[in-house]
């Protein structure tokens, strides 16, 4: 018996798909989440939204907040640890969560070096706004990728950006005849070998959600036609009037995200949605998605 | 021969592709219309609360009922082989309940616990097969119905029939071995 394989990294990922990641801060959201249909949760002390409130550093959860959510539930935990921050992952790989999220919602902790993520045995997902980006985390170990867009704005805007662009990336590698692979892998700063089995299999070689702006049932179908694996979704659930409801029906949405009508159907009556934030009215310094490279 | 994957949540891409190498035409299936004329089905692997909850919302669940119980050949892995069972015995989920399985839920442990084994199933030949195991289920208790398939060196139950009914704890559609598949299809087809 083998625990921490590539492949049931990387699996735990494909049992993911078509689903809802929901960010959660305390055991009764983490039941909300899973009762809504949930395939796993993202343990954290403050949804993205608060952290951008608040300002300052912000760190990995207490354990404590990341224990009392792992009782709570059955389905699979996440929890994030900064970039860079390999002490963090130890820790949380210590405390047994299911993924890691090394993620530019926290505020990094190495400016040029991401995670080694190859050394540990629970898998990690990374944030990505281009096909380079997303391959270079590969290579350092990430089972699991998710587009950037921008954290605890409720605006898919970003996440729409960052999705297109790796779709188009991976068009255009699928296109492009092998002679010049070395050169796009040169200019994409991404590892020849990956860049060769994306223009041999035209995907990713890890599934990839969509993340950062969800706050509608639509947004999550928007992603799914996209080409997204799944969706998470951050502050746009519990910063919403209604979580519970809405909860349910991103899930739907997801799930029935070439239907029309089901989309429809489940977007009545959701109550408020999160308040907004337009991208241009945040601060160069303040976006989140700029940080790692 | 016409395969429909459940397609609410989970890894029923991968299932396609199997079944797709096998050129056998196959159909994903998210609503209750689309069992019409099936040959077979396949629940594969995700969250069983979230695929059980999904199931629910637009009756699924009981047209699969129905249908197993007039006969339908059915292939669950590890959350479809939650739903399968007769009783799950940690968990207050409800499975479709038409095998005379008891299953764990999560019966490994969390993520860090996932593993990889080989795996003699002697109904698919000497040669062994890849058992993938990912916060996999186990079958702990079989009705006399119900023939073991697999087991794990300590004796565990990880594979098991019943009929039409097949269901295994790993992810058979994770690996490049088809032969799992394809004694379903044998099922299926009525040689098996």
């Amino acid at each position: 018996m083998e625990t921490g394989t590539w492949k049931v990294k990387t699996g735990l990922a494909q049992m993911l798909k078509g689903g809802v990641i929901m960010d959660v801060v305390t055991p009764e959201h983490a039941k909300i989440a899973e009762d809504a249909g949930a395939c796993a949760v993202m343990a954290l002390e403050r949804v993205p939204a608060d952290i951008r409130a608040a300002g300052g550093v912000a760190r990995m959860a207490d354990p404590t907040v990341i224990e009392a959510i792992m009782k709570a539930v059955t389905i699979p935990v996440m929890a994030k640890c900064r970039i860079g921050h390999f002490v963090e992952a130890q820790a949380l790989e210590a405390l047994g969560v299911d993924y890691i999220d090394e993620s530019e919602v926290l505020t990094p902790a190495d400016e040029s070096h991401h995670v080694w993520k190859h050394d540990f045995n629970v898998p990690f997902v990374c944030g990505c706004r281009n096909l380079g980006e997303a391959l270079r985390r590969i290579g350092e170990g990430a089972a699991m990728i998710r587009t950037k867009g921008e954290a605890g704005t409720g605006n898919i805007v970003e996440a729409v950006r960052h999705m297109r662009t790796v779709m188009d990336e991976i068009r255009k590698l699928v296109n492009m005849p092998e002679d010049e692979l070395m050169a796009e892998a040169k200019e994409l700063g991404a590892p020849f070998e990956l860049v060769k089995e994306v223009h041999d299999t035209g995907k990713l070689p890890v599934v990839n959600f969509a993340a950062g702006g969800v706050a509608t049932p639509a947004d999550a179908a928007l992603m799914m036609q996209l080409g997204a694996d799944g969706v998470f979704v951050g502050s746009g659930i519990f910063k919403s009037s209604n979580p519970k409801v809405r909860a349910g029906a991103i899930v739907k949405a997801t799930t029935h995200y070439q239907d029309p009508q089901i989309i429809a159907e489940v977007s009545k009556n959701l109550g408020e949605a999160m308040p907004g934030l337009d991208i241009k009215q945040i601060k160069p310094e303040e976006l989140l998605a700029p940080r790692g490279w | 021969m016409k395969i429909g994957v459940l397609a609410l949540q989970g890894a029923f891409a991968e299932h396609i592709s199997v079944l797709h190498r096998l050129e056998v035409e196959t159909l994903p299936v998210r609503l209750p219309h689309q069992l019409v004329g099936l040959d077979g089905l396949i629940i594969p692997g995700g969250e069983s609360t979230t695929i059980t909850s999904l199931m629910l919302s637009y009756n699924l669940r009981a047209d699969i009922s129905r249908m197993v119980e007039n006969g339908l050949p059915v292939l669950g892995t590890c959350a479809g082989m939650i739903l399968l069972a007769r009783k799950v015995s940690n968990d207050g989920i409800e499975p479709v309940a038409v095998m005379g399985i008891t299953v764990r839920r999560n019966a490994f442990g969390r993520q860090r616990e996932s593993f990889e084994t080989d795996l003699a199933i002697p109904v698919l030949g000497e040669k062994p097969f890849p058992g993938v195991f990912i916060r996999a289920p186990l079958i702990e208790q079989v009705t006399d119905k119900v023939e073991v398939l697999a087991r794990l060196d300590n004796g565990t139950i990880v594979a098991a029939r019943q009929g039409k009914l097949l269901a295994c704890a790993f992810h058979p559609e994770l690996t490049d071995d088809l032969r799992f598949h394809q004694y379903f299809l044998s099922i299926v087809s009525g040689e098996q």
